[in-house]
C-alpha cells in the first residue's frame, strides 16, 4: 500500500471500521514504517474533532424572544 | 428509507398524542413543541451557520415549515429527528443563498504525491491544543473560516455529517446524492479542511 493509497481510499475506511481483514493488515504494515501517513492520520482525525466541535456547546433553551416569535408567527400565517 | 422498528424510533404514544393535538390546532400543542425542541434546533442551526440572526432566522422558518407539513409526517420517525432534518434543510437554504465567499476548486485543496506514491509534503504533527498559544474561540473561528472556504458541494457534506450529525443515508437523502458520492465527497472536505487547518496547528508554526 502506498502513502497515495492509504490517504485517498482506505483512510476513511480505516476510521469507520470497514476495511477487510487484510486491508487493515496491510494498512496497519504501511502505518508502522510511515511516520508522515501517521501523522496524516493523527492530524485528519484532529481535524474531523474540530469541525464537529464548531458552533460551542448545546444551550439548554432557546431565548424566550425567539420562541414566541415563532408562536406569533405561526398565528399570522394561520 | 424503511422505517425504523423500536418503538423509541418510531415514536412514544406521548407523541402520537401531541401529533394529534397539533394536526386539531391546539395552541398549547405549537407552544409545548417549540419549547422542547427549540433549544436543540438552535444549537444545531449556530453550528451550520455564521451569525446568531441566521440561526434563529433558520428555525423559525424551520418551525413554520414543519407546521405546514403536519398532514405529511407519518410518524415513522421521531418528531424530534423530523425537526432535525427540517432545520437543517432550512440552514442549507441560507448556506447556498449566502455566496459572498468566491472558492476554490477542491484539487487545489487536497494534499498531492509524488510519482512513487509518497505524500509531496509530508505530514507533520500538530501541537496539542494546550500548546498552541490560541484561544478556543479564536480556534473555533479558525475553523469555521476554513470551512467556509470548502467549495459549496463538499462545505454541505461536512457540515451536514459531521457539524448537523445526519448519518450516510439520512445526508445522502437530505443532499439528493447516492451514499457512495457523500462517503467520497465527505473525505474530500476533511481532507481539504485538514489542508486548510494545518499552516495554523503544525509543530513549527507560530500564533
Amino acid at each position: 500500500m502506498t502513502c497515495r493509497e492509504v490517504i485517498e481510499q482506505f483512510l476513511m475506511s480505516y476510521l469507520d471500521g470497514e476495511l477487510s481483514a487484510p486491508e487493515r493488515a496491510s494498512f496497519d504494515e504501511h502505518l508502522s514504517v510511515c511516520g508522515p501517513c501517521r501523522r496524516y492520520l493523527e492530524t485528519y482525525k484532529e481535524t474531523v474533532r474540530l469541525g464537529k466541535g464548531v458552533g460551542g456547546p448545546t444551550p439548554a433553551e432557546a431565548p424566550e424572544a425567539l420562541v414566541k416569535a415563532i408562536l406569533e408567527a405561526r398565528k399570522k400565517r394561520g | 428509507m424503511s422505517a425504523p422498528t423500536d418503538i423509541e424510533a418510531r415514536g412514544t404514544p406521548d407523541e402520537s398524542r401531541l401529533l394529534a393535538r397539533l394536526r386539531a390546532g391546539e395552541a398549547s400543542a405549537f407552544e409545548e413543541i417549540v419549547r422542547a425542541h427549540s433549544g436543540h434546533l438552535l444549537a444545531v442551526a449556530r453550528r451550520m451557520l455564521r451569525t446568531e440572526e441566521d440561526a434563529q432566522d433558520a428555525v423559525q422558518e424551520a418551525f413554520l415549515s414543519a407546521f405546514k407539513a403536519l398532514e405529511k409526517f407519518e410518524g415513522g420517525s421521531r418528531l424530534s429527528t423530523w425537526l432535525h432534518r427540517i432545520v437543517v434543510n432550512a440552514c442549507l437554504m441560507k448556506l447556498r443563498s449566502d455566496r459572498r465567499r468566491p472558492s476554490r476548486s477542491i484539487e487545489d485543496l487536497l494534499p498531492t504525491f509524488l510519482e512513487d506514491g509518497h505524500q509531496a509534503n509530508p505530514a507533520r504533527s500538530w501541537k496539542p491544543d494546550a500548546a498552541r498559544g490560541i484561544p478556543p474561540t479564536e480556534t473555533q473561528r479558525i475553523v469555521q473560516e476554513a470551512i467556509e472556504m470548502l467549495p459549496e458541494g463538499f462545505r454541505e457534506v461536512l457540515v451536514v455529517r459531521d457539524i448537523a450529525g445526519l448519518d450516510t443515508a439520512q445526508a445522502a437523502e437530505q443532499l439528493g446524492m447516492t451514499e457512495s458520492a457523500v462517503k467520497t465527497r465527505l473525505h474530500r472536505a476533511r481532507q481539504a479542511l485538514r489542508e486548510l487547518l494545518d499552516p495554523y496547528f503544525r509543530e513549527g508554526a507560530t500564533p
